[in-house]
This record gives C-alpha cells, sequence and structure tokens, in this order.
C-alpha cells in the first residue's frame, strides 16, 4: 500500500463522514423545523408578474409550476387532507405561464373539484379553470369532457353537464360517444347507468394508474347505488304484500325474493335495518348517494359544506 | 501552525480591505437610513417589520456576493499571479494551511463586515421602535445565521476555486447557493419519487448545501422566537459541511501540479 493511496482513502473516508453526518443534521433540522409551511407557500402570488420575471422562458417556468401542483397534490392526497389551500392559485399561476398546457386543465380540475380527501372540493373552482382552458384551447373536445364530468357528477347539474357535451361533441375529431352523453343528459335518462357509462369510458380511455384507481372507485360506488336501489325495491314489495317488515335476508330468501345474501363489492353483507337496505362500512364507498346510516347523507363532507356556503355568498 | 494560519489569514483580511470591499458599507448605510425614514413615513404599521427584512436581508445578500466574488479569486489569483508556489514552496506553508489559512481570512472579513452593517442596521432598529428590548435578541439570532450562511458559502466558493475559473466558480457558487436555498423543497420533491430515482434524488437533496434552515428574516421580523434546538443544530450543521467542503478542496488542492 503506497503512501498516495493511503492520503487519498483518508481523505475519501472523512469526506464521506462528514458528508453523513451533516446529512443526519439535516434530518434533524427538518423535524426542528416540520415541513408544512413549505407546502402551503407560494412564493409569488401574482401569474402576471411571474410571466414578467421568467424573461421570456414562461414555457419552462410554467412546467415547473405544473410539476410543483403535482407534487403539492400528491403530498396532501397521501396525507387525507381536507384542505388543499394554494391549489387553485399554484393552477392559476401554471396556466397563465403557458395557456396552450392541456394537462394542467385536465388533471387540475379533477383535483379542485373532486370531495375530499380526493379532491379539494371547489368543483367550481374546477369548472372556472376549465372554461378558461376552452377559451384558450377552443379545439380540444377533452376538455369539454372534463367540463361536463365537473357538471354531472361534482355539481349535479345535468343541463350544464349536458350543454358542455353538446359544444365538445361539435369540435372536430371529438369522441362520439360525446354526443351520447350530451343526449342522455339532455332527457335525464337512467342517472346511475350513465354514470356508470362514461367511468367505464374513462377507464377505457386512460393508462393513468391513478386515474384508473379513481374510475374503479366510482364504479364501485355505482355498482352500490344500483345494488341497493334493486334490493329495496324488493323489500318495499315483499313489505307490501305481507303487511309487514321482512325479518331479515334469510326471509327473503328462504321465500325466493333473492337468491343469496347481498355483499357489496367489497365482502361485505349489506344491512337491512327496520326495513331500510344499508351498506355496512359506508367509509368504503366516499362517493355513494344510496344504501348511507341514517344521519349520515350523501356528499355530507366538509368540502360539499363548503361548497354549499360558497354557493350562497 | 496556528502561527502559519494566523498569518495567511491576516494577509487574506487585509489584502480584501485594500481591495475597497468594506466600501459596500456606505451603500449599505444609505440603503438603512433611506429605508428608516421613507418607509416611517409612506407605510403604516410594517416600518419595522419592512426595515428588518430589508436590513436583514441586505447583510445576508451583500455578505454572499462578496464571499462569492472574493472566495473565488482566493486560490485561482494567487495561480495566475505566481505567487502561490512562492508561498508555498519558499516558506513552511503546508497547502491544507493555506486553504484553511485564506478560508478564516475572507470568514473574519465577513464578519467584521457583517458586524459593522449590524451596527447601522441596529441603531437604525432603535430610531423606528425608539428603543431596544429582550425581543430584540432575535435579531441577534438571526445576524449569526447570516454569518454561518457566509461561512458556508465561503468554503464553497473556495473549493470551486482550487479547480475551476473565476467565471466557472462565480455560476457555480451563486448557482449551488440558489438551489441550497430550495433544498427543502428538494428534499420534499425527492419524497415522492419511487425506486432507483427516489434513492438518487434523496442523495443530491442531502448533498447540497441546507440554506434554507439558515434564513429566520421573516420569522424574526414578526418577532418569532428561534428556537435554541435549531440554533444548536445549525451551528452543528454548518461546522460539519463547512468540514466535509474544505476536506474536499484540501483534497483537490494536494492533488494539484502548481508548477
Amino acid at each position: 500500500m503506497t503512501r498516495d493511496w493511503q492520503v487519498q482513502t483518508t481523505y475519501a473516508l472523512l469526506l464521506a463522514a462528514l458528508l453523513t453526518a451533516s446529512a443526519a443534521l439535516v434530518r434533524q433540522l427538518d423535524r426542528v423545523r416540520g415541513d408544512e409551511p413549505l407546502q402551503e407557500v407560494l412564493y409569488i402570488p401574482s401569474p402576471a408578474v411571474v410571466r414578467r420575471m421568467s424573461l421570456g422562458y414562461s414555457g419552462l417556468l410554467a412546467d415547473i409550476y405544473w410539476t410543483r401542483v403535482v407534487q403539492y397534490f400528491g403530498t396532501k392526497h397521501r396525507a387525507n387532507a381536507k384542505q388543499y389551500l394554494i391549489l387553485e392559485p399554484l393552477l392559476e399561476m401554471t396556466t397563465a405561464l403557458d395557456p396552450k398546457l392541456l394537462p394542467a386543465y385536465e388533471f387540475g380540475s379533477v383535483f379542485l373539484a373532486q370531495k375530499p380527501p380526493e379532491g379539494a372540493g371547489n368543483p367550481w373552482a374546477g369548472a372556472r379553470l376549465v372554461e378558461k382552458g376552452i377559451q384558450e384551447n377552443p379545439q380540444s373536445w377533452r376538455l369539454y369532457y372534463d367540463l361536463g364530468y365537473i357538471y354531472w357528477l361534482e355539481l349535479k347539474d345535468p343541463a350544464r353537464a349536458a350543454d358542455a357535451f353538446d359544444r365538445g361533441s361539435k369540435v372536430p375529431g371529438a369522441h362520439p360517444w360525446m354526443r351520447v352523453m350530451a343526449a342522455a343528459l339532455a332527457a335525464h335518462a337512467g342517472e346511475t347507468e350513465t354514470a356508470i357509462y362514461m367511468w367505464t369510458n374513462i377507464l377505457n380511455s386512460t393508462e393513468d394508474p391513478e386515474l384508473r384507481a379513481n374510475g374503479m372507485n366510482r364504479l364501485r360506488c355505482l355498482r352500490v347505488d344500483s345494488e341497493v336501489k334493486l334490493l329495496q325495491e324488493r323489500v318495499d314489495e315483499f313489505t307490501r304484500q305481507n303487511g309487514r317488515l321482512p325479518g331479515g335476508w334469510e326471509e327473503l330468501i328462504s321465500s325466493g325474493w333473492l337468491r343469496r345474501a347481498p355483499v357489496d363489492p367489497k365482502g361485505n353483507a349489506y344491512q337491512l335495518v327496520g326495513g331500510r337496505v344499508q351498506v355496512a362500512r359506508p367509509e368504503l364507498f366516499p362517493f355513494i348517494t344510496r344504501g348511507l346510516p341514517p344521519g349520515r347523507e350523501a356528499g355530507d363532507m366538509p368540502g360539499e359544506k363548503g361548497f354549499k356556503v360558497m354557493q350562497t355568498q | 501552525m496556528i502561527g502559519r494560519l494566523a498569518a495567511i489569514a491576516y494577509n487574506t483580511f487585509r489584502e480584501a480591505v485594500r481591495d475597497r470591499v468594506l466600501y459596500n458599507l456606505i451603500l449599505f448605510a444609505l440603503l438603512i437610513v433611506g429605508a428608516s425614514v421613507l418607509f416611517g413615513q409612506i407605510s403604516l404599521e410594517i416600518n419595522r417589520i419592512v426595515l428588518i427584512n430589508l436590513g436583514l436581508t441586505a447583510i445576508s445578500l451583500f455578505g454572499v456576493v462578496i464571499a462569492i466574488f472574493i472566495g473565488i479569486g482566493l486560490v485561482s489569483k494567487e495561480i495566475e499571479k505566481r505567487t502561490l508556489y512562492t508561498v508555498l514552496a519558499a516558506r513552511p506553508v503546508r497547502r491544507w494551511e493555506f486553504i484553511t489559512g485564506k478560508f478564516l481570512g475572507l470568514v473574519m472579513t465577513l464578519t467584521v463586515n457583517a458586524l459593522l452593517m449590524s451596527v447601522g442596521f441596529f441603531a437604525a432598529v432603535m430610531y423606528v421602535s425608539h428603543r431596544l428590548g429582550r425581543g430584540d435578541l432575535q435579531l441577534v439570532t438571526a445576524i449569526y445565521f447570516i454569518l454561518l450562511q457566509f461561512v458556508l458559502i465561503t468554503a464553497l466558493a473556495l473549493l470551486f476555486s482550487t479547480f475551476s475559473t473565476p467565471v466557472f466558480s462565480s455560476i457555480f457558487a451563486f448557482a449551488i447557493f440558489a438551489v441550497g436555498t430550495f433544498a427543502e423543497d428538494l428534499r420534499g420533491f425527492s419524497s415522492m419519487a419511487t425506486g432507483v430515482t427516489r434513492w438518487m434524488m434523496t442523495g443530491a437533496a442531502y448533498l447540497v448545501p441546507n440554506f434554507a434552515a439558515l434564513n429566520v428574516i421573516s420569522q424574526v421580523a414578526h418577532d418569532m422566537v428561534v428556537e435554541p434546538k435549531l440554533i444548536l443544530l445549525n451551528t452543528a450543521y454548518v461546522l460539519v459541511y463547512t468540514a466535509a467542503v474544505l476536506t474536499a478542496a484540501v483534497w483537490i488542492f494536494e492533488r494539484r501540479n502548481l508548477k
């Protein structure tokens, strides 16, 4: 072993030891300082100022802001956050820097519109963002689809949703089922079935794992809605014919009303409480509108309340 | 050894003073006096906050700029002027002593500069608040953190100076300072990645200097208390990280052929 080799090894080891120690100290510093202020800070709140400061490199800056949106949303979503304080301004900034950045409208509107913890629970902000996107990119039929989705599923406004799908269906190259959706919604026909159709279309048209997982979740909830509706019809019919409530699923099975005890898509048995069909664990189905226990209404979540307050203002 | 280190450090300090580095104090004084008078007239209730933000930011930025512009020339200038070989060959000075001495000399310059600015800064704070209280001790903490910032950036500028030209060294130093101020965001981003990318990003995020934790200016402007644990950890971090950077600088410098 030469002396030079010994010296080089000593330097390398010393450097490695010092850098390891500094990384350990940074971890301690992060613990003392916490990371919440970092997540909720919008360094420059004005899109116009940021645009000017970008010195013409606004495209790259928009990409950076969009990355920040994704990281911000992902971090909050993972933590089951109920509030997404800077999501809307971050998206405003991104789309002001690059008005042609379609993913920012498409995904950003979904992030904004869905109920917490799936999103920020602010469907009006989502709709505004997509309208802005349509203004900047009128040739993109997918934006009309996103707008229709928000009006239909989040704002429960089939008339506006139908209008959005109809406008989108007239864009050259629009998917044929845009017209189908517009017609179905305009006629107010089969709400659950239409929603199932819509989410199946989404599942078939995206490779994005998050969106697919969300779509599966939505479809599960819609299946629950559909099953609860059918089961309730059977229970009501049994009650009408026998003049009393059924004692339980066994009685309905033995008398031929059902073939077996019904279970929800997560494998838990549906409950029959005082002639009312309920899911056993409603927290597993955040979007269901039927089968909820008494006192727990559909959409009774902080985001929805906030949305109602916002509507009255 | 101590005598040699002190001699190199003192010479570096003297050279910086001779280069009229301390002239920035005049600009600082004008800025502070102007701000205290102007904001007192045109703003409502925030003149003290503006003064603290402006004063501490100026102390920090002036120091960082000086640290980088002098730090990048500490070694390369000596090589260019061919004085380095004379120092190392004709006198009993080791290379690591030369690097450490230069580093200490520049830190001394920056400390004196910052202390003089701090005197002016506290005078302005007293003018605006009409008195200095116990709460103003937080301002001392902020200035201490700024000094720690100078220690880090000086070491980094010196490191770049050992292997690169002054122009590139200054670009590297400013870039790493900018990246270091977003170090916490970097660690946040890396935690979102997966697999090998996550490991690589985390490694990079911990490798860059953590300037973010050294900036408590906004905090003290709003009279918020800086935790003693933060002071302790920041001090330990800067000492260890600076030791790492200087080790790398000495290592590179030892391998350079200066003839």
